[in-house]
């Protein structure tokens, strides 16, 4: 990254490649096919599900649940990390953002997709009250969104003037879009002030938001008296475990842009060193809650939570139970404290491991708890008294991570995924005019 | 919705001939005398006086010609809103556990009279034991209405609502189908229409429009609504016409009693108590007391049971739900 042009002719976004256009493809079938499940489900009601009166809420919430968490990434990296002057963070902001807010926009959807009368959204507006932790999760939820796209765009508006004169003989029209979005930036010093400020005031104010959302979903279940949902721990609990995956979730994605972009002299070995620690020092905080949420009530062992805690350790959830938390969460502590385990593609391997496991790890917080009521579960049908999400269940929330997919791939397509002018301004680049043939 | 007009005498009706023990009858409001002024069709002056109080308690006179008649403003308590309830009344039950046998004939009324279909009975017949060394017994369980109720906290739309009288409703047209209110039940006391509900109350419902019928949260079940919570609504329907809920009125065995905490009586029809006497002399108790709900409904304890519980396995099929839907 010597010179300028350089710099720009590798960040700039590019056409798909055939990868890009097969992976599109791909996408945009799962999407098709969780159209056509969720116009099933629109048509007969909520039975295509396997829920039922005691599993009442399944993979739809336990996704959402996940989605939130992923999003909590874009204020870990862009903002906690930034805040506190890490060095090699500022290549993985933009990454960040656009995994939050495909996440953050998915979750809204996907909450909508698991109600029963979802034409009646409007209500949540007009009756919405402000007893209902629902309505405090809409509120922070939407105001989360809100900043995170101020926060995707505001670094934006320099990369995106640069682009628009990039792009000016290649593509007038992408330069025209640029260029409107770019507001004029011209780079003056009074331009860079207000766009430092705005940007420091944002990555301060989403923090608190930020917990704010997956505080408030975790009270989804705490301020119920579900045995396994009836914990005061439930808030950090959470927040440990979305850092966890949406930590997962950059180290997967940086990768793969990585490599399908050829970004490896700005995402370098150093990148997945740091997020290889990063990981491990979250894992190791989100099992120290696991710990408190687990042994203690096993400890106590109350009827309700013995009940709940013998399907976990013992019974019909063990496999999943430990699967994740050896598999996706003691594991990557395990390995990724060896420098050889930091390299690229070991950190890529874990991330995947521990983003499948950080979803699992909701299912295991949701559903559980629901087939272990207060009263006994009786006189309903054999099938009610376990879950097993049925197909078109699953088609409608593999659409969903399509959909969440899609909308990062798009945005990686038209916008550059390392911010340009940061990149150029802390390695001391001058911006000069572009030369064409470089 | 619309309101339903106010019977208040008919609502009266069950319990006082339940109860017989001629309470005193409600002391009718007094009313205002109106004031009617004779007024001269010029205006002036009559020279006719009337005494009036004012609002602080001095006597004035008034010239007739300067007092007019206005319409008594109305009570609004005394009017019967849906969402507010009958007006000084709180509705409880008790559930004397020493008679059931799971004879199933609550269930099936109440599944009959509320037009449920599916596995949806809102009503349940639990089988019971506490521990090993204690025995067996059925625990008919509806839905609480409790008086700090849980699932009316969490509701994000107000759909479901907690009445005056005491009674949780919900009102289908409004619920959005979240199902936060099942989770936040500790007594599992919701149901989901998880599916069209396919009721012959639906199919008929037109019908039923031109005769000047429509939905009401206070009816619940009439009809079901797809993608929406029903529950036990303590049938404030059979309340108005001065009836007994379905399920009280169904058991052969008088387990159920319902009346009202204010005029401090029970009853199921046959028998009749002092509210306050039968849970002290019955050491009465209700579910969960520990989790601060307050459930509007008691049980008296299965002992001196008046069967055996074992006569109430020959209709206990766990696996088998059609026992409700006949």
């Amino acid at each position: 990254m010597q010179n300028y042009n350089q710099l720009v002719n590798d960040l700039a976004p590019k056409k798909f490649g055939l990868f890009g256009k097969i992976w599109l493809g791909l996408l945009i079938v799962v999407l098709m096919a969780s159209f056509y499940a969720y116009y099933q489900q629109l048509k007969d009601g909520l039975v295509i599900t396997d829920l039922r009166d005691y599993a009442l809420w399944g993979i739809y919430i336990s996704n959402f649940v996940f989605f939130v968490a992923i999003s909590l990434v874009g204020s870990l990296v862009s903002a906690i990390l930034t805040l506190s002057k890490v060095p090699w963070a500022t290549p993985l902001t933009r990454i960040a953002e656009i995994i939050a807010i495909a996440a953050i926009v998915m979750a809204g959807l996907t909450i909508i997709i698991d109600m029963g009368a979802p034409q009646r959204l409007l209500n949540i507006f007009i009756y919405g009250r402000l007893q209902s932790p629902i309505i405090w999760d809409v509120i922070v939820i939407s105001t989360y969104l809100f900043i995170s796209l101020l926060l995707l765009y505001f670094p934006l508006i320099p990369d995106m003037a640069i682009l628009q004169k990039y792009y000016k003989n290649k593509s007038p029209k992408l330069s025209k879009w640029y260029g409107k979005l770019s507001l004029n930036w011209r780079g003056s010093d009074k331009q860079k002030h207000i766009l430092h400020s705005s940007i420091r005031t944002l990555s301060i104010l989403i923090i608190p938001v930020a917990f704010g959302i997956h505080t408030v979903t975790s009270w989804l279940f705490a301020t119920t008296y579900r045995p396994g949902w009836d914990s005061t721990n439930f808030g950090p609990y959470f927040i440990a475990g979305a850092f966890v995956a949406g930590a997962g979730g950059v180290a997967t994605i940086m990768y793969i842009l990585r490599r399908s972009l050829k970004l490896k002299n700005y995402i370098t070995d150093l990148h997945f060193d740091k997020m290889g620690k990063l990981m491990v020092l979250l894992c190791l905080i989100y099992l120290y809650f696991n710990v408190n949420e687990y042994l203690i009530p096993a400890y106590k062992n109350t009827h309700e939570e013995a009940e709940h805690l013998k399907g976990m350790f013992t019974g019909h959830f063990s496999v999943k139970f430990w699967l994740v938390i050896f598999g996706s969460l003691v594991l990557p502590v395990i390995l990724m404290v060896f420098k050889r385990f930091r390299k690229p593609l070991p950190v890529f391997i874990m991330g995947v491991i521990v983003v499948v496991g950080a979803w699992w790890k909701r299912y295991l917080i949701v559903t559980p708890t629901l087939l272990h009521p207060f009263l006994p579960i009786q006189d309903v049908p054999e099938s009610w008294h376990t879950y097993h999400p049925t197909i078109l269940e699953w088609t409608i929330t593999a659409g969903t991570l399509a959909a969440a997919l899609l909308i990062i791939t798009l945005l990686v397509r038209y916008l550059p995924v390392i911010p340009i002018h940061e990149i150029a301004e802390e390695n001391n680049i001058e911006e000069t005019e572009l030369n064409e043939k470089a | 919705m619309k309101e339903k007009p106010c019977n208040k005498s008919s609502r009266r009706n069950f319990l006082e001939k339940g109860i017989k023990l001629g309470l005193a009858t409600a002391v009718g409001s007094a009313g205002i005398a109106s004031v009617v002024g004779k007024t001269s069709d010029d205006g002036s002056p009559s020279g006719e006086t009337i005494e009036l109080m004012t609002t602080d308690g001095t006597l004035v006179k008034v010239d007739s010609t300067n007092v007019q008649k206005v319409e008594h403003p109305k009570d609004h308590d005394s009017e019967y809103r849906v969402r507010e309830g009958f007006k000084n009344r709180k509705f409880v039950m008790v559930v004397d556990l020493a008679r059931c046998k799971n004879a199933q004939k609550c269930v099936s009324s109440c599944n009959k009279s509320h037009f449920i279909t599916g596995e949806n009975a809102w009503l349940k017949i639990y089988k019971m034991q506490d521990n090993d060394a204690s025995s067996p017994y059925w625990q008919p369980t509806t839905c609480m209405h409790c008086d700090k109720p849980p699932c009316v906290k969490v509701c994000p739309v107000d759909a479901t609502f907690k009445r005056r009288d005491g009674i949780v409703l919900i009102d289908n047209e409004r619920c959005i189908g979240c199902r936060f209110c099942m989770a936040a039940c500790p007594y599992s006391a919701r149901v989901f229409n998880w599916s069209e509900p396919n009721q012959e109350i639906t199919m008929n419902m037109d019908d039923h429009h031109d005769h000047g019928m429509h939905y009401s949260a206070d009816h619940a079940g009439l009809p079901s609504v797809k993608g929406t919570v029903d529950k036990c609504d303590f049938c404030p329907h059979m309340i108005e016409a001065g009836e007994m809920p379905h399920c009280v009125s169904a058991c052969p065995n008088g387990v159920f009693f319902f009346g009202d905490q204010y005029e401090d009586t029970v009853t199921n029809g046959d028998e009749t108590f002092r509210l306050s006497a039968l849970l002290k002399e019955k050491a009465g108790y209700r579910l969960m007391e520990n989790l601060g709900t307050e459930p509007s409904l008691y049980y008296l304890p299965p002992v001196d049971r008046i069967v055996e519980f074992e006569e109430g396995m020959e209709l206990y099929n766990e696996k088998n739900p059609d026992i409700k839907s006949h």
